[in-house]
C-alpha cells in the first residue's frame, strides 16, 4: 500500500531500543485502544506506536507527493479539455492529502522539514507503485482504476484506525480517493468502447499495471514483520492478503465487464470460497523496486529533490520578508510612542 | 480531423483571444503541478491553472456557438495550429524560475481583473455571465501573484535580483495586452477597450513595484502579433505536446 516499509523492521531511533514502557500506562494505553478510543497528539503513548505512526503517515504523505509525478506526466497532454481539468484537479488533491497528512504527522512530534528531508535522502520510503512509468494515456485511467482502487481498499479500514487525527484525515481523502476511482474506470470504459487502437491502449495498460497494483498491499502475511503488534494497537485492521484478496475479488468482474484480460493465466474463480484466485506474484520484483531498482525510482528521486533545491531560495525569500514584516511591525509602536 | 480555420468574425476573434490566453497560460502554470517551490504552490498555481481552463472551456464552447458550425470545445483546442492562435506572447513565454512565473501572473491579472469586472456589464449575455464568475477567480490570481512578488522584490538579494531581471525580460510582452479591440465591440458594449484599462493597470503596477521594491523597466519596443497568429517560438512546442492525441488518433473519443 502507501505505507508498505510498515512492514519493514523497526529498529527504533538511536538509544531506544529496548526502552521499557511503565506498564501502568501502557495498560490502561492497551485498554482505550481495545475499547476503540481514538488516541489523540496530546494522549500518553508507547514510543513504538508513535514512531510506527509517524514512519507510516509520513510514508503515506510522501507516496501521495511523488504520486504526483507520473499523473502530472500527462496533465499537459490530455486529450480533451475536460480530462485535463480532471486530471490537474486529481493531481492537486494528492498534494492536498500530502498537505494534510504531513500536519497529522506533525502532531506525533515531527516537524515537516524533518519528514521532507528523511525522504529526499532516501531514508523514508514511499509507495512502490509510483516507480513505474505512465507511457501512455491509458495509464491515467488504469492508475484511477487499480492503483486508486488498491488505496481505497486499505485506507477505509484506516477512517477507524486509533490514532484520531490519522483516522480524520483518512475520511476525507477516501472520498477524494473514491471519486479519482470512478474517473479512472471511466477513463478505461471510453477507451475501451473506442476505436481497436484505443482498447489495445488500455490493455497493454491493464498488463503493465495489474502486478505492481497487487504489490501495492505489501508482502505477505507470513513475511510481514509488524502485523501482529499493528493489529492489536488498530492502526492496522486486516492483514495484506486479506485486502488483496478483497481487492482482487473486487477488481476482477469490473476489468472483465470492460471486455479486457487479466495477464495472469492462473486467475480463476473458486465457486466454493467464493473468491478469486490468482498467481504468484513476483516478490523478487517488489523488493528489487523497494530497493531503489524499480524503472522509475531514480527519476522520481531527481524530480522531488530538483523542486527541492531550486525552490529553496523563494522558500527564503519568503521567510526573510515574512522576518522584514514582522520587524517593521515591532518597530511603529515604539516610534508611535516616542 | 485535420487542422481547421475558422473564418473569424470581431466576436468569434475577440472570444477565441480570450480563450487562448486562458488555456495558453492554464498550460504553463500546469506545468509546475508536482515540481513548485513548497507544497502550498503546486497547489495554488493548480487552483490558478484550473480556474483559467475553465474560463477557457466556457469561452471555447461560445466561440463554437458564435461560429455556428457545431464545432466543440475540443475541437478549437486541439485542431488549430500555432498561426490560429490568438492568445498574447506574454503567456506563451515559458516559465522560467519561479519569479517569471509570477511576474507573469501578476502583469496579466493586473489587467485581465479590470477586464473581466468591466465586462460584467457586457451587452452580450453570455460573456457578460463569464465574465461575473471570472472576476472573482482573477480577483485571487492578482492578490495571489501580487504578495508573492512582494516577497520576492522585498525577500533576500537573489529574490529581489531574479524578480528584477523576470520583469526586465518580460515587460516587452505587455504593451500588446494593451492593443485596440474592434471598434465596433467596444462601442456596442460587448467587451472593453483594453486602452481604457490601463490607468488602473499602472496604477496596480506601481504600488505592487514599490511595495516590492522594484523597479519598473522602461516603456521601451513592445513585442506584438499573438492576436494576429505571429507567435514566439515556444508555442509550437508547447501545441505539439498538447495536441499530441488528438492529432495522432483522428476522430477518437476520449
Amino acid at each position: 500500500m502507501y505505507t508498505q516499509a510498515l512492514n519493514q523492521k523497526d529498529s527504533g531511533p538511536q538509544g531506544t531500543q529496548g526502552l521499557v514502557e511503565d506498564p501502568e500506562r501502557l495498560a490502561r494505553f492497551e485498554a482505550r485502544v481495545a475499547a476503540e478510543d481514538k488516541i489523540e497528539p496530546n494522549d500518553w503513548m508507547p514510543e513504538a506506536y508513535r514512531r510506527t505512526l509517524t514512519r507510516q503517515i509520513s510514508q503515506h504523505a510522501h507516496s501521495e507527493i511523488v504520486g504526483m509525478l507520473p499523473e502530472g506526466n500527462w496533465i499537459t497532454r490530455a486529450p480533451s479539455l475536460r480530462r485535463k481539468a480532471a486530471l490537474l484537479a486529481k493531481v492537486q488533491d494528492e498534494g492536498g492529502h500530502g498537505l494534510y497528512l504531513y500536519a497529522a504527522a506533525e502532531t506525533l512530534g515531527t516537524s515537516r522539514e524533518q519528514l521532507v528531508e528523511q525522504l529526499l535522502s532516501g531514508k523514508a520510503k514511499y509507495s512502490s507503485i509510483f516507480n513505474y512509468p505512465t507511457l501512455t494515456w491509458a495509464d491515467i485511467g488504469a492508475i484511477g482504476w487499480l492503483v486508486d482502487g488498491a488505496a481505497i481498499m486499505n485506507q477505509i479500514p484506516l477512517c477507524r484506525t486509533s490514532f484520531g487525527p490519522y483516522a480524520r484525515a483518512m475520511i476525507r481523502i477516501c472520498k477524494e480517493e473514491s471519486f479519482h476511482q470512478r474517473q479512472g474506470y471511466e477513463i478505461m470504459l471510453t477507451l475501451c468502447r473506442g476505436t481497436e487502437q484505443q482498447k489495445a491502449m488500455a490493455q497493454d495498460a491493464l498488463n503493465r499495471w495489474w502486478w505492481p497494483s497487487l504489490m501495492m498491499f505489501g508482502p505477505p502475511d507470513a513475511e510481514s514483520s509488524h502485523t501482529d503488534q499493528s493489529m492489536r494497537w488498530k492502526i492496522k485492521r486486516f492483514t495484506n492478503d486479506a485486502l488483496r484478496q478483497q481487492f482482487v475479488d473486487a477488481t476482477v468482474p469490473q476489468g472483465h465487464y470492460l471486455g479486457l484480460t487479466f495477464p495472469d493465466p492462473a486467475l480463476r474463480f473458486n465457486e466454493e470460497t467464493k473468491h478469486w484466485e490468482f498467481g504468484e506474484i513476483d516478490w523478487e520484483e517488489f523488493r528489487q523496486v523497494l530497493a531503489g531498482n524499480g524503472p522509475c525510482n531514480r527519476e522520481r528521486m531527481e524530480a522531488r529533490r530538483r523542486a527541492h533545491d531550486e525552490g529553496a531560495w523563494v522558500r527564503e525569500a519568503a521567510l526573510a520578508h515574512a522576518a522584514k514584516r514582522k520587524a517593521r511591525r515591532a518597530a511603529t509602536p515604539k516610534l508611535a510612542a516616542e | 480531423m485535420t487542422t481547421i480555420t475558422l473564418a473569424e468574425t470581431p466576436l468569434l476573434h475577440a472570444v477565441l483571444a480570450r480563450a487562448d490566453d486562458a488555456l495558453v497560460h492554464a498550460h504553463r502554470l500546469s506545468e509546475w503541478v508536482g515540481h513548485a517551490p513548497m507544497l502550498e504552490e503546486d497547489l495554488a498555481l493548480g487552483n490558478v491553472a484550473l480556474d483559467l481552463l475553465g474560463q477557457a472551456r466556457s469561452l471555447y464552447t461560445y466561440a463554437a456557438e458564435v461560429e455556428g458550425k457545431g464545432r466543440t470545445e475540443d475541437d478549437l483546442a486541439y485542431l488549430r495550429d500555432a498561426p490560429s492562435f490568438r492568445n498574447l506572447l506574454l503567456l506563451e513565454q515559458p516559465n522560467g524560475d519561479f519569479a517569471q512565473t509570477i511576474v507573469r501572473l501578476f502583469l496579466h491579472s493586473a489587467v485581465l481583473h479590470p477586464f473581466w469586472r468591466t465586462a460584467m456589464g457586457s451587452s452580450d449575455a453570455t460573456l457578460a455571465a463569464i465574465a461575473a464568475k471570472a472576476e472573482k477567480e482573477v480577483a485571487y490570481h492578482l492578490r495571489h501573484s501580487a504578495e508573492w512578488l512582494i516577497r520576492l522584490g522585498d525577500g533576500t538579494e537573489e529574490s529581489h535580483r531574479r524578480a528584477q531581471e523576470a520583469l526586465d525580460r518580460l515587460w516587452r510582452f505587455t504593451g500588446e495586452m494593451f492593443a485596440p479591440e474592434d471598434a465596433d465591440l467596444v462601442a456596442r458594449g460587448v467587451l472593453p477597450d483594453p486602452a481604457s484599462l490601463r490607468p488602473e493597470w499602472d496604477a496596480t503596477v506601481a504600488r505592487v513595484l514599490a511595495e516590492a521594491t522594484l523597479d519598473r523597466p522602461k516603456d521601451g519596443w513592445m513585442q506584438q502579433g499573438g492576436r494576429r497568429g505571429v507567435h514566439t517560438e515556444p508555442l509550437g512546442h508547447m501545441l505539439a505536446v498538447m495536441q499530441h492525441l488528438q492529432r495522432a488518433y483522428p476522430g477518437a473519443t476520449w
